[in-house]
């Protein structure tokens, strides 16, 4: 069981829920930026949700299947074709020996994912399947795919997914249960440990402008384009931890919001974090989209975390029982 | 220095900053690396990881396991902030702590301390003379960030201590020592950096497959010395 790929996109890298209790050594997590995407692909494929999928940028890749394989494609809408099938995303798709998925459109959002049933066998490195860019190691040789890759499956894709043969899932995700993409949509942020520090001013624009995401933004981090802020006196910071989702004030005024490849620290004041159930909304913005902030108090945040916890569990057992049944 | 001061806040749903002073101190730096080892020695169910910083800690953990494990608090944070201050409570004195002593072989040859003789200059010092001054001193790593396996070491004395390149390198060769300001850092691979090189080693920093895949870690201490050419 494997793919091979025929075209390899811009930027195609493998990537899981992340690679933890390494930052001690200065080892970023990595991992899907969108990685609510990541997990219901998972998901709805009968596989453990820290599965490694395929995280592919716009132009994405171009995968020959060489043998039959269930799989599943989620996040951007790149307008996918499995040779002249046009497939929907949040579904389970059996793909025929030799057929061809193809992505020629991007339609909406920025990262599209592809997961299989059973999972790429990919190269772990401290228990993870995220390529690191930067050390060149984990994922497929440390590195993006180019055209000629072979990956593997690690196990064989269970016959009987689908029930007689079909072609298609008759199920597919809830639209209640998807990260609410948008093109401008208003993210919700716990303040950080320096936002009291800014102006009334600086507050007032954080709260109420909205800002653009900046074309020099990549997977360390999305630098923000809007009206500057300050802190009333410039604090001399001390490096410390950073996380996904921090949104740290640059000294020109601009801001950053730390995505999936960010460093393990970070010596700029620490405006607030996006909560993690909206990362992915921020995950699919592309040059030049805008983005708004809402402040919510941690309890919230916790709350809302915890409701889309519960929310994927029940997603599983729903899952389960649908293949059980089928 | 006992529970001077700690403010503890959340950075996201599932980690917390602990933070002892908001400035570079041996002592809250000792505070950092002995709270994180607690808790490591001690976990809570559900913790990930404890990372030392120069004067912080910060926790990370799985928001549903502290959640599912510690209902009786009314969020995951009172939870792991009750085991933080308890753990506070019990650190070992910080005096006691056992410091590793690292020593590395630099070559200050011309083609690996490409701004050395900047260095020497702006400083009014010979190249010998920098050399000397930067391996008279045993320093400390405080913390590991920006790279992987990249040791955040002070202090640099400062006759030598100068601010980061205007103009940072694309791609810093592997095992470059550098300098910015009081610190010293040697870098894991090839990468783009602004700190000032002032020479090279041939010891691996980095070492991805092994157990504990860097050299140096938070709480070493660190001598350099001129590797004979």
């Amino acid at each position: 069981m494997s793919i091979i790929i025929q075209k390899p996109g811009i930027l195609t890298t493998f990537q899981d829920t992340g690679r933890t209790g390494a930052r001690q050594y200065g080892i970023n997590p990595n991992g899907a930026m969108d990685r609510t995407a990541a997990r219901l692909l998972n998901i709805l494929l009968g596989n453990n949700e820290n599965e490694t999928v395929l995280e592919m940028n716009f132009p994405a890749a171009e995968i020959k299947f060489v043998e039959n394989a269930f799989f599943a494609v989620g996040g951007a809408d790149f307008a996918a074709r499995l040779d002249e099938k046009s497939i929907k995303n949040w579904r389970v798709y059996h793909a025929e020996q030799n057929s061809v998925l193809r992505f020629p459109e991007k339609k909406f959002g920025n990262l599209v994912y592809l997961a299989v049933n059973g999972g790429f066998a990919v190269e772990k490195w401290l228990g993870s399947g995220s390529t690191n860019l930067m050390a060149k190691i984990g994922g497929f040789q440390g590195r993006k795919l180019e055209k000629g890759d072979t990956i593997n499956f690690q196990s064989k894709s269970r016959a009987q997914f689908l029930p007689g043969g079909a072609a298609q899932s008759s199920f597919k995700i809830a639209a209640s249960l998807l990260p609410f993409y948008s093109r401008f949509p208003t993210v919700r942020v716990v303040a950080g440990a320096e936002f009291e520090l800014l102006t009334a001013h600086g507050e007032q624009v954080f709260r109420h402008y909205d800002f653009v995401v900046s074309p020099d933004s990549n997977r360390m981090g999305f630098r923000l384009k809007g009206a500057p802020i300050y802190l009333l006196n410039q604090k001399e910071m001390v490096s410390a931890a950073v996380n996904f989702g921090t949104i740290q004030l640059l000294p020109d005024g601009q801001m950053i919001i730390l995505m999936a490849d960010h460093q393990t620290s970070g010596g700029y004041p620490r405006l607030g974090n996006v909560i993690e159930t909206d990362l992915p909304l921020v995950a699919q913005l592309g040059a030049n989209d805008k983005i708004a902030f809402y402040l919510i108090a941690p309890d919230e945040a916790e709350n809302v975390l915890h409701q889309h916890e519960k929310d994927l569990k029940l997603l599983k057992i729903g899952v389960k029982y649908a293949m059980q049944s089928s | 220095m006992e529970n001077e001061r700690v403010i503890i806040f959340p950075l996201g749903e599932s980690a917390m900053t602990i933070e002892f002073a908001d400035a570079i101190s041996l002592a809250a730096n000792k505070r950092a690396i002995s709270l994180a080892r607690r808790l490591t020695e001690n976990p809570f169910d559900g913790l990930i990881e404890a990372v030392p910083a120069y004067s912080s800690t910060t926790i990370f953990y799985d928001f549903s396991i502290v959640k599912k494990n510690f209902s009786a608090f009314p969020t995951a944070f009172a939870a792991v902030r009750n085991f933080v201050e308890k753990a506070l409570t019990e650190l070992p004195d910080a005096e006691n702590e056992n410091s590793r002593l690292i020593e590395i072989p630099v070559s200050f040859a011309a083609h690996d301390a490409l701004d050395l003789s900047f260095i020497a200059e702006s400083k009014s010092l010979s190249e010998q003379q920098v050399i000397e001054i930067f391996t008279n001193r045993v320093y400390r790593v405080f913390m590991l960030g920006f790279l992987p396996g990249f040791a955040y070491m002070g202090e640099v004395d400062e006759r030598i201590a100068a601010p980061r390149r205007a103009n940072p390198r694309l791609q810093v060769p592997a095992g470059s020592v550098a300098v910015a300001g009081r610190q010293t850092g040697i870098y894991p691979f090839a990468s783009p950096g602004g700190w000032h090189i002032i020479g090279r080693t041939d010891v691996e920093i980095f070492t991805p497959h092994s157990a504990s895949p860097t050299l140096l870690q938070t709480g070493d201490t660190v001598k350099f010395y001129a590797q004979q050419q």
